[in-house]
C-alpha cells in the first residue's frame, strides 16, 4: 500500500502544457529515489484552476504546486516526497500564509465552490473503475435496480428540480417520464457531449476526469424509461475524453456494470461511442439525432419531438453531459438534498468555464444563485492588469452580454433569460474595456454564418445579412437606419429558425444592442472605435514632443509607412517620425515597439 | 456484476487509496521524522509500518500519516509524533516497526498512550 498519492491533472490544459512528461519523470525520480513502492502517481482529471496548469497536488499533505515543471520534479522529490519538507516556492502562493500552509478549500477561488458534477474530477484516476467506485460509484445504479421502481426514478429526478444543463435549460425528469410514457419495443438514451460554444469546456473536463458518472447515468435513465441502448455523441476533437470514454465503457463491462442482466435483476444496458466531426449544429438534438444515424446532420421539424420520435424514430432522451453528471447523486443523496441548492427555479449547482480577461482562467462549479460579481470578482481574482469590467458574455453564440449594472443579479435559468442573455452550457468570457462590443457580436455572428447548416432560410441568410451590416458599421460605413433594421432582422431570424442555432443566432447582437447601442452610435457617427478595435476607424499616431527620433518604430514598420520629419521637439537631439495614415495597415507593432509611449491609437 | 455484495467488495478494497486522496482536518496524525537524521537512524521502515498498519486495520479515514522534517533531537531518531485532536500532542522516540503495531493498537485506538515509548519513558 501507499503513504502518498501525488495527483497530477492530465485534462487537456494541463497536457498541453506538458503534464505527461512530469508524470514520466516524477516515476523515474521516484524510481531512483526507491520510493516507488511508497508513493503513488495518478493522473486525474481537471482541477478547474486551469490558469496554473500543470497542476500537482500532494496528499496526505494536500500540497498544491501549481505551473510544475519538468525541472522541479528532482527537488520536490527529493525535499517533499522524501524528506517530507514541502517545498513552499513552487506551492500556489495563495496557498502560502506567513509559517502554515492554507488548505486549498480555503482559497478564494476554490472557497465559494460547491462541486457535485465536478466532484470527482482532480480527485479520481478517470482510467481506474475502482477509483470511482470507492466514490460510491454505481451504488446508485445498484440502488434503482434493486430498491426502486422505474416510476419511482422519474419521480425522484423530477422532485430534485434539475434542469438541462447544455442550455434550454428543460426539466430532466419530465423529459424522461415523456419517454417513459411512449411505449415502444426499442427506445434510446443518448447523451449530447458535441460541446461546441466557443469558450465553453466543461462536458470535456466532466468525460476526461469522471467518465464513469455519465455511462452510470445513463444506464439509470435506461431503467427509467426503459431502453436498453445508450449513445454518446462526442466531438472527435476531444481525444482524451473519447479515449477514456472507451477506457470507461470497456472497464464497465468487465465489471457486468454494463452489459446483460446487470446486478443480477435481469437488466441490460449498453453504450456506443459515436464521434462528431466538428459542426456546431450537431449540438441541436434533433441534428445530433440525424448524425448518429450515420446521415448529414441538420435539425428536422419538432414536434414530433425525440420523446415521441427520436434516433430511429423511436423514443429517445438526450442529456447533456453535466445533467448526467448529477444523476448518480441525486440519487444517492435524494431529491431534497439536490433542491437545498440553487434559488426557486433553478436547483443544484452550475459548471461555468471562466475565460476572457480575467486572472483565473478555468473551470468553477457553483450553487445556482450565485451573482457574477462574486464569480467574476472573487472566484475568478478579478480582471488582469487593473483594467475595468465591460461585460461578460453567457451562452456563447446563442447567449448575450451582461453589462455591470446587472453584476449582482443571482445567475439561473430565468434571471439571465430576463437579462437578455442565457445560461447555455456555462461558458462565461469575461470583457473589459479593450473590447468593442460590436466587434464581439461580429465575432459570434461570424461563427454562426459559417456553423449554419443551410437548411432553412431564415438561419442560412438571415445571419448573412446581419453580418454584412455588422461589417459595414466596423469599417464606418454604417447608417442609423441600419440600427433598425437590424433588429427587426434578428427577430425575423429568431421566430422563424428551424431550430435553436438559428433561433438564438441573433442574441449577441440584441443584447449588444440593448446594452451598448452607444458603442453601436459611435461608430456609425463619430466613425470611433472606442475601444480601439476595428482596424478601419483606427488612426496611429506619433507625439511629435515625445519622440525621440530613435526611428526603432520605422524599423519595425511592415508596410514603409513612418518616415523621419524635419521637426525637432525642443530638448530632443533628432528629428521626430510621422506616420503616413495613407499607407498605415494598422497592425500596431509601432506601437509595441515604442519605448517612450509616444504612439498612440484612436 | 451479480449483487451489490460484490460492488460493496470492490468500494471497501479501493477506498484506502481514495481516504488518502481528502482533507480531513479531524483526522488523527503521525507525524514521522523524515530529514536526514531520521532517515539515517530508519524512518521510512517506520513509516511504512505506520501506513500498512493503518490501511491494514481499515482506519484511513480517520488517521493520516505524514512526514515532517527535523524536529531537533537528532538522538533520538526515528521521531513519529501523535497528535489526536483535542489532545497534547505525544512524542516517540527510538521508534522501529516493531514498535508501530503497539503505537496504533493502544494509542490511536484505544486512547491509551504508549509511555515507555515516549521521549518522557526513554529519558529516565
Amino acid at each position: 500500500m501507499y503513504r502518498s498519492n501525488v495527483l497530477v491533472c492530465g485534462g487537456t490544459g494541463c497536457t498541453s502544457s506538458n503534464s505527461l512528461k512530469i508524470v514520466d519523470k516524477l516515476k523515474e525520480e521516484l524510481k531512483a529515489k526507491g520510493l516507488d513502492k511508497e508513493v503513488n502517481v495518478i493522473t486525474t482529471g481537471c482541477f478547474g484552476l486551469c490558469a496554473l496548469g500543470p497542476i500537482m497536488v500532494v496528499y496526505p499533505e494536500g500540497s498544491f504546486y501549481s505551473m510544475v515543471k519538468v525541472e522541479d520534479i528532482p527537488e520536490i522529490v527529493e525535499e517533499h516526497l522524501l524528506k517530507g519538507r514541502i517545498v513552499t516556492r513552487l506551492l500556489y502562493q495563495e496557498t502560502v500564509e506567513e509559517d502554515t500552509i492554507k488548505s486549498l478549500n480555503k482559497t478564494a477561488f476554490y472557497a465559494k465552490q460547491k462541486r457535485v458534477a465536478l466532484r470527482n474530477c482532480g480527485v479520481i484516476d478517470p482510467e481506474k473503475i475502482d477509483d470511482y467506485i470507492a466514490q460510491d460509484g454505481y451504488a446508485a445504479l445498484g440502488k434503482v435496480l434493486t430498491e426502486m421502481t422505474p416510476e419511482e426514478v422519474i419521480q425522484t429526478i423530477l422532485d430534485s428540480g434539475l434542469r438541462g444543463r447544455g442550455g434550454a435549460g428543460f426539466p430532466t425528469g419530465l423529459k424522461w417520464k415523456f419517454a417513459a410514457a411512449n411505449d415502444a419495443d426499442q427506445k434510446y438514451v443518448c447523451c449530447n457531449a458535441d460541446e461546441g460554444d466557443p469558450g465553453a469546456f466543461m462536458d470535456r473536463s466532466v468525460l476526461e476526469g469522471d467518465p464513469h458518472a455519465v455511462l452510470e447515468a445513463m444506464a439509470i435513465a435506461g431503467y427509467a424509461i426503459g431502453a436498453s441502448q445508450g449513445y454518446i455523441y462526442v466531438r472527435a476533437e476531444y481525444p482524451i475524453a473519447v479515449k477514456r470514454l472507451q477506457i470507461a465503457i470497456d472497464q464497465a463491462h468487465e465489471y457486468g456494470l454494463l452489459g446483460e442482466d446487470i446486478f443480477g435483476t435481469g437488466f441490460n444496458f449498453d453504450i456506443k461511442l459515436r464521434l462528431g466531426a466538428g459542426a456546431f449544429v450537431c449540438g441541436e438534438e434533433t441534428s445530433l439525432m440525424t448524425s448518429i444515424e450515420g446521415k448529414r446532420g441538420e435539425p428536422r421539424p419538432r414536434p414530433p419531438f425525440p420523446a415521441v420520435k427520436g434516433l430511429y424514430r423511436k423514443p429517445t432522451i438526450l442529456n447533456n453531459v453535466e445533467t448526467y453528471a448529477n444523476i448518480a447523486q441525486i440519487i444517492l443523496k435524494g431529491a431534497d438534498w439536490f433542491a437545498s441548492m440553487g434559488t426557486e427555479k433553478s436547483k443544484g449547482t452550475k459548471v461555468f468555464a471562466l475565460g476572457g480577461k480575467i486572472n483565473h482562467t478555468g473551470l468553477v462549479e457553483i450553487p445556482m444563485g450565485t451573482t457574477l460579481r462574486e464569480i467574476v470578482f472573487e472566484i475568478g481574482g478579478g480582471i488582469p492588469n487593473g483594467k475595468k469590467f465591460k461585460a461578460a458574455q453567457t451562452g456563447g453564440p446563442s447567449g448575450g452580454c451582461i453589462p455591470e449594472e446587472h453584476l449582482d443579479v443571482p445567475i439561473d435559468y430565468d434571471n439571465l433569460l430576463a437579462i437578455g442573455s442565457m445560461m447555455g452550457s456555462g461558458g462565461l468570457i469575461v470583457m473589459d474595456e479593450d473590447n468593442c462590443m460590436v466587434d464581439v457580436a461580429k465575432f459570434f455572428l461570424e461563427f454562426t454564418v459559417d456553423e449554419s447548416c443551410g437548411k432553412c432560410t431564415p438561419c442560412r441568410i438571415g445571419t448573412k445579412r446581419l453580418l454584412e451590416m455588422l461589417e459595414k458599421i466596423t469599417n464606418g460605413q454604417g447608417t442609423m437606419e441600419m440600427i433598425d433594421e437590424m433588429e427587426e432582422l434578428c427577430y425575423y431570424i429568431k421566430a422563424n429558425s428551424l431550430c435553436g442555432l438559428g433561433q438564438t443566432a441573433p442574441n449577441p447582437v440584441l443584447s449588444t444592442l440593448r446594452y451598448f447601442k452607444d458603442e453601436y452610435i459611435s461608430h456609425i457617427v463619430d466613425k470611433k472605435c472606442p475601444a480601439a478595435v476595428c482596424k478601419n476607424l483606427l488612426e496611429f499616431s506619433i507625439d511629435k514632443d515625445k519622440c525621440i527620433g530613435c526611428g526603432m518604430c520605422a524599423r519595425k514598420c511592415p508596410a514603409s509607412a513612418i518616415a523621419v520629419t524635419d521637426y525637432t521637439a525642443p530638448g530632443k537631439k533628432k528629428p521626430a517620425y510621422a506616420i503616413d495614415t495613407e499607407k498605415c495597415v494598422k497592425c500596431g507593432a509601432c506601437m509595441d515597439t515604442c519605448k517612450f509611449k509616444a504612439i498612440s491609437k484612436g | 456484476m451479480k449483487s451489490l455484495a460484490e460492488l460493496k467488495a470492490i468500494r471497501d478494497r479501493a477506498k484506502a487509496s481514495l481516504d488518502l486522496r481528502k482533507e480531513n482536518p479531524n483526522a488523527a496524525r503521525v507525524l514521522v521524522g523524515m530529514a536526514t537524521c531520521g532517515i539515517a537512524a530508519g524512518a521510512r521502515p517506520v513509516l511504512n509500518a505506520f501506513t500498512e498498519e493503518i490501511q491494514k486495520r481499515g482506519l484511513t479515514d480517520s488517521i493520516t500519516v505524514t512526514q515532517t522534517g527535523c524536529i531537533g533531537i537528532c538522538q533520538y531518531e526515528p521521531v513519529v509524533e501523535v497528535e489526536i485532536p483535542g489532545e497534547e500532542k505525544v512524542t516517540y522516540v527510538k521508534m522501529t516497526p516493531e514498535k508501530v503495531a503497539r503505537v496504533v493498537n493502544d494509542h490511536l485506538v484505544n486512547k491509551n498512550v504508549v509511555t515507555e515509548y515516549t521521549i518522557g519513558g526513554y529519558t529516565k
